[in-house]
């Protein structure tokens, strides 16, 4: 016997092992993927040897190759074997593979379950371990259904090596399995008190996940956990624990009430940073759930803060990333006292780490107030332009639109000084945030009326030069703000100063280069901006002047005719009809201005994003309801629809009747009008109800400051928006002096009568008054709309099947299912039982729904048949939806339901029908059984369905045969000679054939490629048809089923 | 929970690799890349933290890494790990490795992943950390080596003898590229445990 081993061993060191494997690729540099091929080739040959020894070394191999990046689920049933060897040596390599390939989709993942669980009540505790260790990376809900009670029976185990493994493991078994969580939740509590320290800190690991997702469930070991703290010397084990506080102090108020004095404790007592981090970060969490401001937290925050300070100032750049992230939590809620340290923050913006500049602009997007917003964006316009070709100065670009736009443009006080701003940015190259500029010009543009003078020339101005912007391709992000100055300039065309320029600038031939859909922006404002100019003409009697701009659109407009781009085609050809037309009658000198202009009338206001969801469903509206009735089975399909149709039909041609009196047509649009009014979706146009040329905005929407515009809009060498601080705090400088002023009357007035008016006043927040009187319009929402926000949950969490009620006392049916023989539990299993635990979820229910299924199924047993015969039509349904998916989807998960219960039930048929292919005449699925009488054989049977209504015949099925698959094909007929299907089809009958493949090897999954060629015969004719499919072999199908009996 | 381990060499060659959770091997590959991406372009002295690897991610996940000679050893991480208790940890794994190779260089990586993946075994679990004592795990480490060669046994010896002649002429590749500074303590560390 030794003997033997010995010669095996010998014969074996001559294979390459894995060191011999690493090695030959390294010495391959140059043809690194021809070696690894010839590599796999060999390990396949070794994969085919009996030596169990052989296959762990090419398993071994694999495992190197997958790092690499090949793909080896191939190998898995071979893995199998390996992991299921006695000796731990191998049973080691094979499950390593496993954990690295294995996973939900792995079809042979089913055969392990049995292997797992004689692995994990092996007398040696590290094939358990391994065996822990494997499962934890690649367990399914079947698994973790099958093999739970065993994992909850190793959390009791004598050794705390294994037991700190099964507490772990635990974790992952409940995301799989759900339902485990409440029968297992009293041991994993216990654990929590273990002796060894290693298992309880397993256990406080897995609670900390667990409470992480679900929190208000994990409330009531609160005062556990809180004796752990104060006892507990392991950091590890306090950091979590501290952080698990973290999670439910906002949940329970009073929980952090006793926190702080503890934690305050910690802080002042440890050395350990980590451990002073998280404390810090737990005592942030604590004082934002009390936000009510009790005055002896001043003290906390303070010490916070001060500690973070000292973070921050550290030389350990981790430290100072750290400090600035949990100084991003107190902003939120404290914004005062981290105002404080803004030198600091200013500071961390220069730090030539990139993580940390981005922390620090985090916390500037907090710190920004009215009098500090120029100063800071002015700091980051400098930090822009040093930050050439960076992605981090895309950061900062976002950062500056995103510190400026918080809480509706709350601190700006000068809208000019914005827009230039955003002019300057669109100077950036390269910069993929142009689309985000964009947004703001239109947003501000829009929102803020005062403004639109000042942005319409702005805007001019970028069009005039958009060869700049436009010319090089390396900024084609950017080009996206000449969508919004074209729209601008077109919206507000009446703000223009010199619109037959700007409409010059939009008719350049250059345009034509920029992309479709500012192309498409560009022709629609070019007409607003002409029909205003067009008005502007009339108005002033230049009749010559306004056929001058109608003959230059007519010349420059067919360039945008011709674009490539359907929407700029379409809207110049409309446009430039209209303006023929115009042509005409100003030829014949009617005034056409007001009807032009009458296009483009109304305003465009905003309307909230969320508008549409939050109009509220009016009382006695059932959208579920039939609006028909709908039509009931019994009666014959041809004669109802048809009249439900023909009634429909009468009801809708009436309005589109073309002879209709002008009464009515009137009567009508005062009915439209009266309904426009009171729906919501509507948008109305705001106080004028036609914009008109003259009716410019409101006499409140003038500025207060008039521009100066003797200033020019570019001053060389020096950035415009600079121009703008300066103005502004001039500004500032004037307002304050008046204020003095004031204030100095006030005194004199009041000297002597109310003295605690004139404490001394510092330039505050309030003083300073906006340059313009902002009307911000705000988003519009429909009337009564529901304050609801609960549109943000994903109702895909996968934790979320976790959130159960741990307190409720255990039902005898939430037990974990047992390996038992099959008679005795369907004596125990009555069929009325109904799980007593809500589930919140959805999976888990239907999960139970199937389970209970089976266990009647199991109850009686004459129904077993036709059950059986349900499933399999289930099942065949659910495959072809999972192929086409391809994820883990439920349909996956309730198929693996069926076939991961080898034990408690006669082994279902390991496949079943599935697509083959289809087209309109026929649908063919198929399904492939091992040979029991010869081993190298499968069967395929295949089902044709006629799905025409014609005659099918002569079919021919042909497939591609591969090396190691070839069908049978009849003696002295060449492998290129399909096999005829025994049968014709007549329409909408179905039948089956069955074809025979000889194979080399089951250890390789298979596609073969075929067609089936076929005649259809009906009274026009016959024609010819192919139809192509590939015939999918996975390595399971050539298992052979048979019924085990115990 | 830890999403990720990896370790690869200044090229961007990976020496280990661990998802914890289901990524196709191409994916894989992408994530190796990109993370050696992000890492390799950082100086030395800045901090070890990282946002937004875009593959494996989320906002919610950090990259934490640590660079030893010509290795980066990567932990990608969700926001309920402690940031500098993960920094501990990779000082944990190195030096465990440190112990069990004896001196431990990038060589000792290469040819044996999968003892590196059998110590790593040992402390992180399904992405969870399970030991971060290095007594313990150099102890189970010990224990499992001890019975591998057990069941090696006699039939183990020719295939051992083998492998020794062929790991004779190792030593010529130089060995220079060891991880000497391996001792690094992170500064402000000093009692963590």
């Amino acid at each position: 016997m030794a003997l033997k081993m010995v010669k095996g061993s010998i014969d074996r060191m001559f294979d390459k092992n894995l060191q011999d494997l690493v090695r030959g690729i390294r010495n391959h540099k140059e043809d690194e993927a021809k070696y690894i091929s010839q590599c796999i080739d060999e390990i396949k040959q070794e994969l085919k040897q009996d030596n169990i020894a052989v296959k762990a070394n090419a398993v071994c191999k694999l495992t190197y190759l997958q790092m690499l990046g090949y793909d080896i689920s191939w190998a898995a049933f071979n893995i199998i074997e390996v992991m299921s060897a006695s000796k731990f040596t191998f049973k080691r390599i094979g499950y390593l593979a496993a954990s690295q390939c294995f996973h939900e989709g792995t079809d042979v993942i089913m055969l392990t379950t049995n292997q797992i669980r004689k692995d994990l009540s092996s007398p040696n505790q590290y094939d358990t371990g391994v065996a822990l260790t494997g499962l934890s990376c690649f367990v399914t809900p079947d698994l973790a259904r099958d093999l739970a009670n065993d994992i909850m029976t190793l959390m009791s185990h004598t050794k705390p090596y294994i037991r700190k493994k099964a507490v772990l493991i635990m974790y992952k078994v409940f995301l799989k399995y759900p339902e485990s969580l409440r029968p297992a939740f009293p041991r994993l509590k216990e654990k929590l008190e273990d002796p060894d320290p290693g298992v309880q800190s397993a256990a406080v690991n897995v609670i900390c996940e667990l409470a992480r997702r679900n929190p208000k469930n994990y409330l009531s070991l609160a005062p556990l956990f809180f004796k752990l703290m104060t006892s507990s010397t392991n950091n590890w084990v306090l950091i979590k624990i501290i952080k698990l506080f973290g999670a439910l102090t906002p949940l329970e108020p009073r929980l952090g009430k006793k926190l702080i004095e503890p934690l305050t404790n910690l802080i002042h007592s440890t050395s350990a940073m980590s451990l002073l981090y998280e404390c810090v970060n737990t005592v942030i969490a604590v004082l934002i759930s009390l936000s009510s401001g009790m005055p002896n937290h001043s003290a906390s925050i303070q010490l916070c803060v001060q500690k973070l300070r000292i973070l921050i100032e550290d030389s350990d750049q981790n430290l100072k990333y750290l400090g600035l992230l949990a100084m991003s939590k107190i902003l939120k809620t404290h914004p005062k006292s981290v105002q404080s340290h803004k030198d600091l923050i200013l500071q961390c913006l220069d730090d030539k780490d990139e993580s940390i500049r981005l922390r620090a602009l985090d916390l500037l997007y907090g710190m920004v107030s009215k009098k500090n917003l120029m100063e800071i964006v002015k700091k980051l316009m400098i930090h822009v332009d040093k930050a050439e070709g960076t992605t981090y100065r895309d950061e900062l670009l976002t950062k500056i639109i995103d510190i400026c736009s918080q809480s509706n443009y709350q601190y700006i006080t000068n809208f000019e000084w914005y827009i230039s701003i955003l002019v300057e940015l669109t100077r950036l190259e390269g910069t993929r945030h142009g689309h985000l500029i964009a947004a703001q010009m239109l947003d501000v543009a829009i929102r803020v009326k005062a403004i639109r003078k000042f942005a319409v020339s702005q805007m001019a101005m970028l069009l005039d030069n958009a060869h700049l912007i436009a010319s090089n391709t390396q900024r084609n992000g950017i080009c996206e703000v000449l969508y919004a100055a074209a729209w601008i300039c077109g919206e507000f065309s009446e703000h223009l100063e010199e619109a037959n320029q700007t409409l010059e600038a939009m008719l350049r031939p250059k345009v034509t280069t920029l992309p479709g859909h500012i192309q498409a922006v560009y022709v629609q404002n070019m007409v607003k901006l002409y029909a205003s100019i067009l008005q502007q003409k009339e108005q002033a009697g230049e009749k010559e002047a306004a056929q001058e701009i109608t003959q230059l659109m007519i010349e420059r407009l067919p360039q945008f005719v011709q674009s490539a781009d359907l929407e700029v085609q379409e809207r110049a050809s409309c446009i430039l009809q209209l303006i023929k037309y115009i042509q005409k009658l100003q030829v014949k000198e009617v005034p056409v201005a007001e009807e032009v202009i009458a296009l483009f009338a109304g305003e465009l206001n905003p309307v909230a994003p969320k508008a549409q969801k939050k109009v509220p469903v009016p009382e006695g509206l059932d959208l579920d309801a039939w609006i028909n009735e709908p039509p009931s089975d019994s009666e014959s399909e041809d004669e109802k629809p048809k009249t439900i149709f023909h009634d429909e039909e009468q009801r809708h041609s009436k309005p589109r009747h073309p002879e209709m009196d002008e009464e009515e047509l009137a009567r009508r649009r005062e009915a439209r009008k009266q309904e426009q009014a009171n729906n919501p979706f509507y948008i109305k146009s705001s106080p004028s109800p036609q914009k008109r040329y003259q009716d410019t905005p409101g006499v409140e929407h003038i500025p207060v400051v008039q521009i100066d515009l003797s200033v020019p809009l570019k001053v060389p060498g020096m950035p415009m928006s600079d121009q703008y601080v300066k103005l502004e705090e001039e500004r500032r400088h004037k307002q304050k002096l008046e204020k003095d002023k004031k204030k100095k009357k006030q005194k004199k007035e009041k000297r002597g009568k109310h003295h605690r008016h004139n404490s001394l006043h510092t330039e505050s927040e309030e003083d300073i008054a906006p340059a313009h009187h902002v009307d911000i319009i705000t988003e519009e929402m429909p009337e009564n709309a529901l304050p609801s926000d609960e549109d943000d949950k994903d109702p895909n969490d996968p934790y979320k099947a976790l959130d159960i009620d741990l307190d409720k006392p255990l039902a005898d049916s939430e037990k974990l299912p047992v390996q038992r023989h099959r008679n005795a539990e369907a004596l125990k299993t009555p069929e009325s039982e109904v799980p007593p635990v809500e589930k919140k979820s959805k999976k888990p229910k239907k999960k139970e729904k199937k389970h209970k299924e089976k266990e009647k199924d199991k109850g009686k047993k004459k129904e077993k048949e036709k059950k059986h015969k349900k499933e399999k039509e289930e099942k065949s349904k659910d495959k072809k939806k999972s192929k086409k998916k391809h994820h883990h989807s439920e349909e996956e998960m309730a198929e693996s339901v069926q076939n991961g219960t080898l034990d408690d039930e006669p082994l279902p048929p390991m496949s079943s029908y599935r697509l083959l292919a289809e087209n309109p005449y026929i649908k063919t699925t198929y399904d492939i059984q091992g040979n029991l009488q010869n081993d190298s054989q499968v069967t395929v049977s295949v089902i044709f369905e006629n799905k025409s209504t014609s005659f099918l015949k002569s079919m021919e099925l042909n497939v591609l045969d591969s090396l190691n698959t070839k069908m049978l094909r009849p003696e002295g007929s060449s492998v290129h000679d399909g096999i005829p299907v025994p049968f014709q089809l007549p329409p909408g009958i179905s039948n089956e054939a069955q074809f025979v493949f000889t194979l080399q090897s089951i250890v390789m999954a298979q596609k073969l490629k075929g067609t089936l060629s076929f005649i259809v015969k009906n009274d026009e004719g016959s024609t010819h048809e192919k139809l192509d499919f590939k015939l999918h072999f996975s390595c399971a199908s050539y298992l052979i089923t048979t019924p085990c009996y115990r | 929970m830890i999403k990720a381990i990896l370790i690869f060499n200044n090229h961007g060659k990976p020496r280990l690799s661990k998802f914890y959770q289901r990524y196709s091997e191409d994916t894989q590959q992408q994530i190796i890349r990109e993370t050696f991406h992000l890492v390799s372009k950082r100086d030395e002295n800045v901090c070890n933290f990282l946002e937004g690897g875009l593959l494996i991610g989320g906002s919610d996940n950090k990259l934490i890494y640590r660079h030893y000679a010509t290795l980066y050893f990567v932990f990608c991480v969700d926001s309920s790990e402690s940031e500098l208790g993960i920094l501990d940890l990779i000082q944990v794994f190195v030096e465990t490795l440190d112990k069990c190779f004896e001196n431990v260089c990038e060589l000792d990586l290469i040819f044996h992943v999968d003892k590196v993946h059998n110590i790593l075994a040992e402390m992180v679990m399904g992405g969870m950390v399970l030991e971060t004592n290095m007594n313990e795990i150099v102890t189970q480490i010990d224990a499992q080596n001890k019975l591998e060669k057990s069941e090696a046994g006699l039939a183990g010896a020719p295939a051992r003898a083998v492998s020794a002649v062929k790991n004779m002429n190792l030593p010529e590749i130089p060995r220079n590229i060891n991880i000497g500074d391996i001792s690094i303590k992170v500064p402000n560390l000093p009692t963590f445990k």
